[in-house]
């Protein structure tokens, strides 16, 4: 039914479409009314349009809450806020991979899978609040045991920051982007029930520690990083890296930080 | 708790928000920071150009004299000019607080920081981080709070929603009303002061460029309890926005600068790809009605004409969309000079802009207008305070670019020591306040129960749609008289109808119907404010035009428009303008040539041409030319 196409003749690399749309998109979401409570699957029936994306579909479905074999129910409960893939409240699992709801366009979605339908699941890693929410508040502790702030005297005026090249800003800024969507956390296989702190707050570590003004509590965010459920929990599977939308070098930053663990455990007496 | 004992109630927690927690914490006071989403997740993630401060580090000559001219000129006189000058002198050391706060923004090869050229300026006074600014610089006052939360000193109640103020029988705020958005519990708020940093209203428009927590909510509901709402009427609309079934994303005007060219087809509704309609069949508008600018034309006057061409019918598809196409330019010049903004496009619509071309259409963006503040951030309801987009301080009839972060922080900054300065000295509740948390719980209660029995076959959703359409349509970018009356009477319409709505969920935990009840009935309020406000300005400034009256009034008109809740309908008034250290003078961007490099690189915007240039020097005027150094 579906048919790939690529319009462009002259050979210039192109977005893939739909040249024949389905009528309609079949969504099934995996549902749960309360955090406690079993979770189930309903599947909604949404016209297709062109330029759809989860986000809409979703609006759709909420405008009119009944399911594809007409049962009356209620409107599935997700989180969404920005929609440009720059807040990263709209994370979720779709066809089986974590990503932001936003930007997962219904036509690319069709196109990977061949057929006419879109599954969509809250995160697994995270307590689960209805539908298609989840709460991630424990990321945000992460990033207060790893210290992932730089310490100022004060916010009053004390004139620039130290000089630095553009070649570092540029390292840090990658490090910057990260929005704490938890992609990196859902795809780590070495994450679950808060075992490990997780590639996101290492990278916020590693984003600090190589500030000059931040590297002078590079102790306090190590020691973040060394308990129980630090750094050495990390696997080397490296799917944090794969699925971060954002393009952070995770890997990097923890292949970088781990080096610091170590130079510290070993000459961390000498600073004594 | 702290020492003194303090407590400072924030609501919002953007740049505004967190800036001001920030300096409460610092100064040794308690702050509870109320926030629908967490933090980290607001509406400043969105900004993506830069922020704004005359550093000059470029041996340009930049000042914040300069910087105050150009702010108060591209906001066409309608600003008080004190709290403008007072924002331009911190911003130097506004960007350096966030550089030293590690913000990666982009560096010089000496290692100092870059400035870039931004719209309605001469000078590079732009810091920039890649092209998420507004991202970097709000995760730089996370993480410092996040480091006052360790402490103890603020406590956030993220997924919590503000309903209303608690206010004594003397009308002074005392704190707020929240509610936790799983649970749907409702809370008080006791606090010294309040400060609002809730963001703009751009969901009133239904789809804008906003995030979906910028409903204005909380600001409308501090209006229904008596704060003043100022120049509502003034809306943003930039005039390259992406449509989308979910919301308008912003496509910057460097597309244009590069050569972009703005087209319908000539035929309405032609249905044809738009590669399969010949060059004598499109309608270049903007080519046509401004030979000499072009595609160049500045901003509001390309949103107007944009938007008008689709009124009209002629918008490809006949919907509200028009063509901006780059696929005449190779695709390699394209990404290597717009690589960052055409993947956003890419990443949205699916299409690649090198090959076909991209619909646009003006999008709701800003709201210069918000609660009424003096010039120490104070509203005019004892104890409550508003900084960022909510007030309406700084802006005029019209934003400049990268201006809109550094108004931010600076109003956040100085609603912290003005709040505490009154917390220090105002009497504390004793008899009179005992009741009145209970008292307003109850009653916010009651509004929650109502909303949920009420039985009447409304759909909230459709409602909001109904108002944004209408909003859109009649009160942005051109507005005439008859068309406001129509809308306000459809918006009076709405709220009948508003009464009979059916929340469609059962299920009461975590629901997203009580809360965006909540938030339409306090949309349709502000909505009213926006659209009569227009209604009765007959004038045409900055981002309010009126056919019927094209021209800026200064002696009618140069005036602060104030709205004030009653039953029937919001009350008006108007407040003469401080304009005592720039003097208004025509905005014209009319004249003067066209010039290939008036928009020289991506991210940045047009500048104004036949712009005068009068320099100030503490406060005084200066001749052209004479050096306003000390």
């Amino acid at each position: 039914m579906l048919i790939l196409s690529n319009m462009n003749p002259a050979n210039v690399k192109e977005k893939k479409r739909l040249t024949e749309p389905p009528k309609s998109v079949k969504i099934r979401i995996q549902r749960r009314d309360k955090a406690d409570s079993t979770a189930y699957w309903e599947t909604f029936e949404v016209p297709y349009r062109r330029n759809l994306n989860v986000i809409s579909v979703l609006m759709d479905i909420r405008k009119h809450p009944v399911t594809a074999d007409g049962k009356a129910t209620t409107p599935p409960v997700w989180d969404m806020s920005c929609l440009e893939q720059v807040c990263g409240i709209c994370t979720m699992v779709i066809n089986g991979r974590v990503r932001q709801s936003c930007s997962a366009l219904i036509d690319d979605l069709l196109l990977d899978t061949g057929n006419d339908t879109v599954t969509l699941q809250p995160m697994s890693k995270f307590p689960n609040v209805r539908d298609l929410k989840v709460d991630r508040s424990r990321m945000f502790e992460h990033l207060k045991q790893v210290h992932a702030w730089i310490e100022l005297d004060g916010s009053y005026d004390l004139g620039p920051g130290p000089q630095l090249s553009n070649e570092i800003a540029q390292e840090r800024y990658a490090y910057s982007r990260c929005m704490t969507c938890g992609c990196c956390l859902e795809a780590c296989p070495q994450y679950s029930d808060d075992q490990y702190i997780g590639p996101q707050a290492i990278a916020q570590a590693r984003l600090f520690n190589m500030h000059p003004t931040g590297k002078i509590n590079i102790d306090d965010r190590l020691n973040g990083l060394t308990g129980d459920d630090g750094i050495g929990n990390c696997g080397n599977a490296q799917n944090c890296v794969q699925v971060c939308p954002m393009g952070i070098p995770l890997t990097r930053a923890i292949y970088e930080t781990n080096r610091d663990v170590t130079v510290n455990a070993l000459f961390g007496w000498l600073k004594k | 708790m702290a020492s003194n004992g303090l407590k400072i109630a924030i609501v919002g927690g953007g740049l505004a928000g967190l800036g001001a927690a920030m300096k409460i914490a610092e100064a040794g006071h308690s702050v509870d920071l109320i926030s629908v989403v967490p933090v980290k997740r607001s509406h400043s993630v969105c900004a993506q150009g830069g922020i704004n401060g005359a550093v000059n580090t470029k041996g340009e000559g930049d000042s914040p004299a300069k910087h105050l001219d150009d702010t108060v000129y591209g906001g066409d006189f309608l600003a008080n000019q004190p709290p403008v000058q007072r924002m331009c002198d911190m911003a130097p050391q506004i960007i350096y607080l966030f550089d030293r706060m590690g913000v990666p923004f982009s560096r010089t090869k000496e290692g100092l920081l870059d400035f870039r050229r931004f719209g309605g300026t001469l000078h590079h006074r732009t810091a920039f981080a890649g092209a998420s600014t507004g991202q970097q610089l709000l995760y730089a006052l996370d993480e410092q709070v996040r480091k006052w939360e360790v402490g103890g000193q603020v406590t956030k109640y993220e997924g919590w929603e503000m309903l209303s103020l608690v206010l004594d029988d003397h009308q002074v705020c005392r704190g707020l009303i929240a509610m936790d958005l799983q649970t749907l519990e409702l809370k008080a708020f006791p606090a010294d002061a309040v400060i609002m940093a809730t963001g703009g209203p751009g969901l009133i428009f239904g789809k804008s460029t906003n995030s979906m927590t910028c409903t204005g909510s909380a600001v409308s509901a501090c209006y229904q309890q008596g704060a003043r709402y100022a120049n509502g009427e003034f809306i943003q609309v930039h005039p390259t926005s992406i449509p989308g079934e979910d919301k308008l994303r912003l496509m910057s005007e460097s597309a244009r600068g590069e050569g972009g060219r703005v087209w319908v087809p000539r035929k309405d509704g032609d249905a044809r790809s738009p590669r399969d309609i010949p060059e004598n069949e499109r309608w270049y508008f903007l080519e046509e009605k401004y030979p000499a600018y072009g595609n160049l034309v500045p901003r509001d006057i390309a949103t107007r004409e944009i938007f008008q061409v689709c009124l009209e019918g002629h918008g490809v598809a006949g919907e509200n969309q028009v063509y901006l196409d780059l696929t005449h330019i190779p695709a390699e010049t394209l990404t290597r000079k717009l690589g960052a903004i055409l993947e956003i496009y890419e990443m949205f619509v699916g299409d690649d802009p090198r090959h076909v071309p991209m619909r646009i259409f003006p999008g709701v963006h800003y709201s210069m207008g918000g609660l009424w503040v003096d010039f120490e951030q104070r509203t005019n309801i004892p104890g409550l305070f508003a900084a960022g987009e909510c007030d309406y301080s700084i802006h005029g009839a019209n934003r400049l670019g990268a201006n809109s972060l550094v108004s931010c922080v600076y109003g956040g900054f100085t609603a912290a020591p003005s709040a505490i300065d009154y917390a220090k000295n105002v009497e504390r509740g004793s008899t009179e306040t005992n009741g009145i948390y209970d008292a307003e719980l109850k009653r916010q209660a009651e509004i929650n129960e109502q909303i949920v029995r009420n039985e009447g076959g409304e759909n909230q959703y459709k409602l909001h749609d109904e108002m944004g359409k209408i909003m859109t349509d009649n009160v942005t970018v051109v507005r005439y008289n008859d068309r406001l009356k129509v809308t306000d009477e459809k918006l009076l319409e709405l709220q009948e109808r508003f009464q009979k709505i059916s929340i469609n969920d059962s299920n009461l935990w975590a629901t997203q119907a009580v809360p965006h009840a909540r938030q339409l009935w306090n949309m349709l309020q502000l909505a009213r404010v926006i659209t009569l406000g227009a209604l009765n300005r007959n004038e045409s400034r900055g981002a309010h035009y009126k056919p019927d009256f094209p021209e800026r009034d200064d002696a009618n008109w140069m005036k602060t428009t104030i709205a004030e809740y009653s039953d029937e309908s919001p009350v008006f008034s108007y407040e003469p303008i401080d304009v005592s250290l720039v003097e208004p003078r025509k905005r014209d961007y009319s004249k003067g040539k066209a010039k290939a490099a008036q928009v020289p690189q991506p991210g940045s915007e047009l500048k104004p041409e036949g712009r005068e240039e009068i320099w100030v020097k503490e406060g005084k005027k200066v001749a052209k030319g004479e050096s306003i150094k000390e």
